[in-house]
């Protein structure tokens, strides 16, 4: 099921009416023993581009619940620890603050490795672990963990859908595939997937290229696409593949019609020119439809603001940061319609329940505690990100361009 | 399956090349200070980031050419490399410890790395950037065409200066013997200092050309370490021309992996080079 814009922002707007821009009355000052939610990020480590992202946004969160009168009129205290992008560090952490500092509850930390191993730790200990950003849903087999990410429980499935839905839409759909990929297991199973889709509606694949995390030269990369000159390239690219598979692109003139990346690093893509036209898929952009929403519209201004302070070269709120506040969000919801900190009551109540989220209403009750698929498609358009699939998503007057292409 | 075309195996070649020359400019620094010095100086690696994010702050942020940052960045690194190796000469740090000690400095060096510029990817926006020369259906870009003419000037500058200077002969009795090179009236203790500011600068070099080819990040420095350490190994501990030479065969070798089979077998090249040399040549590495 997929919830339409209408839904979304009448649902947001009763949420963020109750919350955060409708002037309230002076919230209690919480009291008491702090509640202290633990968790850790990829503070340093490859990974640390985006666990700052993480970072700031738990810190936004937290400032404004403590200013609402905090959870079940206590200060809310986040324990966080630095993993250093290493998921056998995360799960020594998760267990010294589920044991040495007797954390209430536990939040996730990001990325699918550390997600896993903090999964174990919480399942050995019976605790409720909402995490961000967990690449692949059939791994979480834990019944007290719920993802914060809207993927579904098959986006090797979904993600291509969407994206081939979006092409055949556009003014010029795709005869041709070529699916080139990291083999970071997140996106790897997706191009796979992606693969499979394409061979089911037609499209003829003109190649397939796989290349270990890591890779340096992306310049015969390039020159293979070049040659074989596919319609749509699928580029299972991760953090900044897709912009190094770019520039090598460019630097033999080649710039192809369509081209989807799918985990790109958003703000260097912005900056580079040939990559206008670039696809990705988005659970959030800071523009409406989902601006409408007034609690994602304060995140977004916030956001913005402490991430120039924090000199974040990037500062607009995107997949990660919204997955993160929606993490936030689902323990918040938990813990005031369970009026306590018990894990189980929690875990069944999230079952049981939607979760009124930035990224949408989100539920638990499908495989894996995974719902519904929520992405949308983005694209890169005169050095922005906007939104243009589905329809009723798209950010005011954006719609899905295409190179060579007049719409 | 359908053959690579000329132009793609041309392309890739020169792709490699351009890549090769950056292990090889990297390795340079590298290989002297572990054949001539006798430190393994892990932290090459995170001067040559250091280098990269202070270009990426003069070009980027101040508008200095980034090739006119060499004017800053050559004599600071050539300090600090001097100043390095005093400390590792105070405290008379064994090869292996010299492993150890400078792993800890690049860990320090990549916290304040993160400290000044955060984790977030940097890009330099140079003039150099747009530009690339053609050479039939071949393009030529010209950041990695000043990477190739920096690497191949400075090693064979090197090479030059150590096979035929008074000072290159004098470091070279210096590596070999010091006894009885200081015997000869060699000031073994200054020509170390020098050569460690070299090694210190050529890292700042290669840093200015990351800069100009690639997206910054402070992790990134480890990503360099295995096939730059694989390069210094196949070119021979202390031969300035080692690098190179097997910076580039390693970079076309990978490249043309990547053009004609799975680019995921790339990786596997240069340690396999590496593997076969050290069974065909044992003697290599001494």
């Amino acid at each position: 099921m997929r919830i339409d814009r209408r839904t979304f922002v009448a649902a947001a707007g009763a949420l963020g009416a109750s919350v955060l821009v409708r002037p309230q009355p002076a919230a209690a000052q919480p009291a008491g023993t702090p509640i202290r939610i633990g968790s850790t990020l990829a503070l340093t480590g490859p990974l640390s581009a985006t666990g700052l992202v993480h970072k700031l946004t738990g810190e936004i969160y937290v400032d404004s619940l403590n200013k609402r009168g905090g959870l079940l009129g206590r200060p809310v205290e986040w324990v966080l620890k630095d993993d250093q992008s290493k998921p056998d560090l995360a799960r020594t952490l998760y267990e010294q603050l589920v044991t040495a500092d007797k954390v209430d509850l536990l939040i996730g930390p990001y990325a699918t490795g550390a997600i896993l191993s903090a999964m174990g730790v919480a399942q050995r200990y019976n605790k409720t672990l909402v995490h961000h950003t967990f690449g692949i849903p059939k791994l979480a087999k834990y019944s007290q963990q719920f993802p914060a990410w809207s993927l579904g429980p098959e986006p090797e499935k979904t993600t291509p859908a969407m994206v081939l839905d979006a092409l055949a839409a556009s003014g010029k759909p795709p005869r041709t595939i070529a699916v080139v990929t990291s083999k970071f297991p997140s996106v790897h199973f997706v191009a796979l997937g992606a693969r499979e889709v394409a061979r089911q509606r037609g499209l003829k694949e003109v190649l397939f290229l796989e290349w270990d995390f890591g890779n340096r030269d992306f310049g015969p990369i390039a020159g293979r696409l070049k040659e074989a000159n596919p319609d749509f390239i699928w580029n299972g690219a991760l953090g900044l593949e897709g912009s190094q598979l770019l520039d090598a692109m460019k630097k033999i003139d080649y710039a192809p019609l369509h081209h989807f990346y799918h985990f790109p690093s958003p703000a260097p893509m912005l900056k580079a020119p040939e990559a206008n036209g670039a696809l990705a898929t988005t659970i959030f952009e800071g523009h409406p439809p989902f601006t409408d929403n007034p609690v994602a519209a304060e995140f977004v201004k916030t956001y913005r603001e402490r991430a120039t302070q924090a000199n974040m070269p990037d500062t607009a709120v995107e997949t990660q940061a919204a997955a993160s506040f929606s993490a936030w969000q689902i323990i918040e919801a938990a813990v005031v319609a369970t009026k306590g900190l018990d894990d189980k009551a929690m875990a069944d109540w999230l079952r049981a329940n939607r979760v009124d989220t930035i990224q949408g209403k989100l539920r638990f009750d499908g495989p894996n505690n995974y719902g519904d698929d929520l992405s949308k498609i983005k694209q890169v358009q005169d050095g922005k990100w906007l939104t243009v699939w589905p329809k009723e998503w798209a950010a005011p007057g954006a719609r899905l361009r295409t190179r060579g292409v007049t719409s | 399956m359908t053959l690579p075309s000329a132009t793609l195996l041309a392309q890739a070649v020169l792709s490699g090349l351009f890549t090769g020359a950056l292990y090889g400019l990297l390795g340079l620094g590298l290989s002297l200070s572990w054949g001539m010095l006798r430190q393994i100086n892990l932290s090459h690696f995170a001067l040559a980031f250091l280098g990269a994010y202070l270009t990426y702050e003069l070009a980027g942020r101040h508008g200095v050419d980034p090739l006119l940052t060499l004017v800053f960045i050559v004599p600071v690194f050539f300090a600090i490399g001097a100043g390095l190796h005093a400390l590792l000469a105070r405290f008379q740090v064994s090869p292996f410890n010299s492993l150890l000690v400078t792993f800890g400095i690049t860990v320090i060096v990549e916290a304040a790395l993160q400290w000044f510029w955060t984790a977030d990817y940097r890009r330099l926006e140079s003039v150099y950037a747009e530009h690339r020369l053609r050479l039939g259906p071949l393009f030529l870009p010209v950041p990695e065409l000043i990477t190739l003419g920096l690497a191949v000037g400075l090693t064979l500058a090197v090479w030059l200066a150590l096979a035929r200077t008074d000072v290159g002969k004098a470091m070279r009795a210096a590596s070999q013997d010091a006894p009885v090179a200081a015997a000869f009236g060699v000031n073994q203790g200054a020509l170390a200092l020098a050569l460690s500011g070299l090694n210190a600068a050529l890292a700042g070099v290669a840093g200015v050309c990351i800069a100009l080819v690639y997206t910054l990040t402070p992790s990134q420095i480890y990503a360099w370490i295995g096939v730059v350490f694989a390069c210094v190994m196949l070119g021979g501990l202390g031969r300035p021309l080692g690098p190179l030479v097997a910076g580039c065969i390693i970079g076309i070798t990978e490249a043309l992996t990547m053009a004609v089979a799975a680019p995921s077998w790339a990786p596997l090249v240069s340690f396999s080079l590496l593997i076969l040399v050290l069974l065909v040549r044992p003697g290599r590495l001494a």
